[in-house]
């Protein structure tokens, strides 16, 4: 074990494990931009920097292993002049277009400047100026709010495995992009989203249906319902409605979601949902009641099983329903119709 | 699966095959890839130049349906070259002489004449298999959907047995569940033949238990699978069926066969949307969705989680446990629930593998099963120590040719898959638009030997026919599959399923032989 000094309370942590993993394990938070635990560290944004007694300079602490006797400080004046420094150069190649960004009250870079109060840069240099790269069915890349984090690129490479996308270029042309610069819908990417979902501004944003600002949304975590990896994932919902959704990490998924469970939700939503019981009559499905489609059916269970018993009965539950739902249907088949006539589709 | 997903990381060398795991289970799939980039060797078996193909350390591009003489090749070259694990097969195992002899004839170079492989690169597979401390197995479909599919799952278990990669993280014999909660389904007896928790229904002390918890007389013969349904419905054995989020009009073999049983019997659909199903019902029901109502979901690891409603259901959709709890009452049974968590209380007293698991547990992370009291943390490994029946039983299978291959008229296979952009039978993909832009229509992969022949340019339309119809389609020239065998994604309603055979099952479980299906093909003029 390891003994440090952070912000003036001791930390025992595990031989390897870093500043930033000490600070996280008292409840001291480092701010991050290009930080994931899932990444072999790269420090590339150096927003996590602290100071370090008889260090000749500050330290990224995603990247630092904790040492023995380390006396750590990660808000000190010289700590949070370089993050204003830091803050003040992204700014000076980030627009200012936050009234209208759609990653507003979520943006982790607009999270730091009002945490330090940054209005605006200081530095009046040239700005880089991309085409937003809309090629994608399901996300739009927008170089111009890319502050080169790294991070897409990394979970691209490192977690989704996909290598989509790369760092482009050298020096102020540096972007990220795709091979020989044509666009997502002509590379490898699976649309998968698990880059987006890490961005830390408006750089990578999910193409929506609907106006919403991330405050205005309800977030509720459930499983997903495609296949059976069972991912575990955040519905953000507006006005009774899903308009987004969002990877969580659970134990199957490790914070990734594929392309179905995260961009193809319109189903929940949609005008051709049924919202009525249907009768054929006189060959046509009819809307009735309730009352009316449940004597239908009641009706005719009775006399099936009046005349040809219950073996004439015979049903398909759902691998697409809940646990409780099976249950139940096997429960009225057998207990109440009085056949083992049901199964599902686990042999399709 | 024996194992679990995280275990992935753990495995020494990883064995996949019949599952195009970054497309079917693309989650599973990434975590795959990371694992052979951090250093797991790689085995990928599948008719189908898959995606996974391009990261394996061997490839093997085995004709459809021949899986079994594959692993029995793989166990042969073991024993021959000693790599199998003696105390394990000692001391854990039943039938290893039995076993060893039926191996005798499939040399490498026997199979790989079946297989259509190099008889060299199965050595390299079995060495890669058996030659390190922990494989997994991972498993899908491709493996389960033949006439023989039950057997071909035992040769994987016989290969996992012999080498000792079963019961010990890294390792295990792994089918990847293709629905979100096929495993639940399974787990609550929606088999015509078990109770919840695999409780057979003829086993006297398992119906006793169920009749004594269900306050009724129970039947003690098992019932009908899906496939034998919609025979019984022909030989009116069967007069009425109840489906719930089911599409068999695209999901099941041979369309026109279960479209007329469909249509004659008296048809009770609940889903959804209007689906190609539920338009030949005579009661459809409005069903709320996942995101309308409070549950549980088993994942393909046996771990029971959470599904949590944030939204309303439209109109006067109900979730479906309502309805058949409605259903019950009306029917004289009076059982009531206020929730679905007092099922899942209910579930929880039948059901031994069930018993430790509350909502409350699994309110942060699921649990997976066997959980048999609540003081325990879940099981991540199966069999581990021993296999759960004492002994594992290494059974003998022999490599029996699909009766589907062979006819002059029909001389290619046609096997079929889902691909990344759509989901089973487009239900729910289908609504959205992107979805559709990427993946608008069924296709044909044909290789260009095959096209070249036949004068197929690609994307020019084509006709398949088998013995119970024919279909229409573009053909996409690829040499992702070899010159006899075309490839069909079934998720388009008039496709791959109205060429599949439904009528040979797999004699143990009743499975399909949708991934063998002899076909014909001709350029459409």
């Amino acid at each position: 074990m390891i003994t440090l000094k952070i912000n003036g309370f001791d930390v025992e942590v595990k031989e390897g494990a870093t500043i930033y993993h000490a600070a996280s394990s008292i409840g001291v938070k480092i701010p991050t931009l290009c930080y994931d635990e899932r990444l072999k560290p790269h420090g590339s944004c150096r927003i996590c920097v602290v100071e370090v007694e008889g260090a000749r300079s500050l330290m990224a602490s995603c990247s630092t292993p904790a040492a023995n006797g380390m006396v750590v400080h990660t808000e000190s004046e010289a700590v949070v002049t370089a993050r204003k420094e830091l803050l003040d150069l992204i700014l000076a190649n980030h627009p200012l277009d936050c009234l209208t960004c759609e990653k507003a009250g979520r943006c982790t870079l607009q999270d730091l400047c009002y945490q330090y109060d940054i209005e605006e840069s200081t530095f009046d240099g040239k700005r880089k100026s991309y085409e937003k790269d809309a090629s994608n069915e399901f996300y739009t890349a927008d170089q111009t709010k890319c502050i080169l984090c790294g991070k897409c690129v990394y979970v691209c490479s490192q977690v989704q495995n996909t290598d989509a996308i790369c760092f482009v270029d050298r020096g102020f042309e540096t972007h990220i992009g795709t091979p020989f610069d044509m666009g997502l819908s002509e590379s490898t990417c699976v649309s998968c989203g698990n880059c987006v979902a890490v961005c830390p501004v408006g750089a990578l944003m999910p193409k929506r249906k609907e106006k919403f600002r991330y405050w205005e949304v309800e977030k509720v975590k459930t499983t997903c319902s495609y296949c059976g990896v069972g991912c575990q994932m955040e519905l953000l919902v507006k006005d009774g409605k899903v308009v987004e959704v969002e990877p969580v990490k659970g134990h199957s998924n490790d914070g990734l979601l594929c392309v179905k469970g995260r961009f193809s939700y319109d189903f929940v939503n949609h005008p051709s949902r049924l919202k009525k019981p249907l009768v054929r009559k006189n060959g046509v499905l009819e809307e009735v009641t309730w009352d009316e489609a449940y004597e239908t059916i009641v009706d005719k269970i009775k006399e099936i099983k009046a005349a040809d018993g219950p073996d004439a009965i015979a049903a398909f539950s759902s691998a697409r329903g809940l646990t409780e739902e099976n249950y139940l249907m096997t429960k009225m088949m057998r207990a109440v119709i009085g056949t083992n006539n049901v199964d599902h589709c686990a042999r399709l | 699966m024996t194992n679990s997903i995280a275990d992935i990381q753990q495995a020494d060398t990883i064995f996949v095959t019949g599952s195009n795991t970054t497309e079917s289970h693309p989650v599973i799939g990434a975590q795959l890839k990371r694992s052979v980039r951090n250093g797991s060797k790689l085995i990928v078996a599948d008719p189908r130049e898959i995606p996974l193909a391009a990261e394996a350390d061997v490839f093997l591009k085995i004709k459809p349906g021949t899986s079994i003489a594959l692993h029995n090749a793989m166990m042969n070259v073991i024993l021959e070259e000693k790599l199998q694990d003696e105390t394990y097969i000692r001391e854990n195992t039943d039938n290893f002489d039995e076993l060893a002899e039926s191996l005798k004839k499939y040399t490498p170079e026997y199979s790989a004449e079946i297989c259509g492989v190099d008889a060299d690169k199965i050595r390299e597979a079995a060495r890669l298999y058996a030659g390190v401390d922990k494989a997994a197995i991972l498993y899908c479909m491709g493996i389960t959907q033949h006439v023989n599919g039950t057997e071909t799952v035992m040769s994987l278990s016989n290969l996992a047995l012999i080498t000792g990669n079963i019961g010990k993280p890294g390792s295990g014999v792994n089918p990847l569940r293709g629905q979100n909660n096929v495993q639940g389904a399974c787990d609550m007896g929606a088999l015509p033949n078990v109770f919840t928790g695999y409780q057979p229904v003829g086993n006297p002390g398992a119906l006793e238990k169920f009749e004594k918890a269900w306050g009724v007389t129970l039947s003690d013969k098992a019932g009908l699978t899906v496939t034998e349904t919609f025979k019984a419905i022909e030989e009116d054995r069967v007069k009425m069926l109840y489906i719930f989020g089911e599409n068999p009009m695209i999901s099941d073999p041979d369309t026109h066969h279960a479209e007329h049983a469909l249509q004659k019997t008296f048809l009770v659909v609940q889903d959804l949307f209007l689906t190609e199903t539920a338009e030949l019902a005579d009661v459809v029901l409005p069903a709320a969705s996942f995101a309308e109502k409070d549950g549980t979901f088993v994942n393909t690891e046996r771990r029971v989680q959470r599904v949590r409603k944030a939204v309303k259901p439209p109109g006067e959709a109900k979730p479906d446990w309502v309805v058949f709890m409605d259903l019950m009452n009306r029917l004289g049974y009076e059982k009531k629930y206020n929730d679905a968590e007092e099922i899942f209380e209910e579930i929880r007293k039948v059901t031994p593998q069930y018993a430790g698991i509350t909502y409350d547990r699994i309110k942060g992370r699921g649990i997976q099963w066997p959980c048999p009291t609540t003081d325990h943390p879940g099981t991540p490994v199966l069999h581990i120590g021993k296999p759960a029946r004492g002994a594992g039983l290494l059974k003998p299978v022999e490599f029996v040719e699909s009766g589907e291959l062979g006819d002059e008229e029909y001389p290619l296979v046609m096997t079929t898959g889902r691909i990344l952009y759509q989901y089973h039978t487009r239900t729910m993909t289908g609504k959205t638009e992107g979805i559709n832009n990427m993946a608008p229509e069924v296709y044909v992969e044909v290789n260009p030997e095959l096209a070249a022949a036949k004068g197929i340019e690609d994307g020019a339309m084509v006709k398949i026919t088998s013995r119970r119809g024919f279909v229409t389609m573009k053909a996409k020239v690829t040499d992702r599959v070899e010159k006899g065998v075309l490839f069909v994604p079934f998720h388009w309603e008039s496709g791959a399923n109205v060429l599949t055979n439904g009528e040979v099952l797999d004699q143990y479980c009743k499975i399909p032989g949708l991934k063998v299906t002899g076909v014909n093909l001709e350029k459409m003029a």
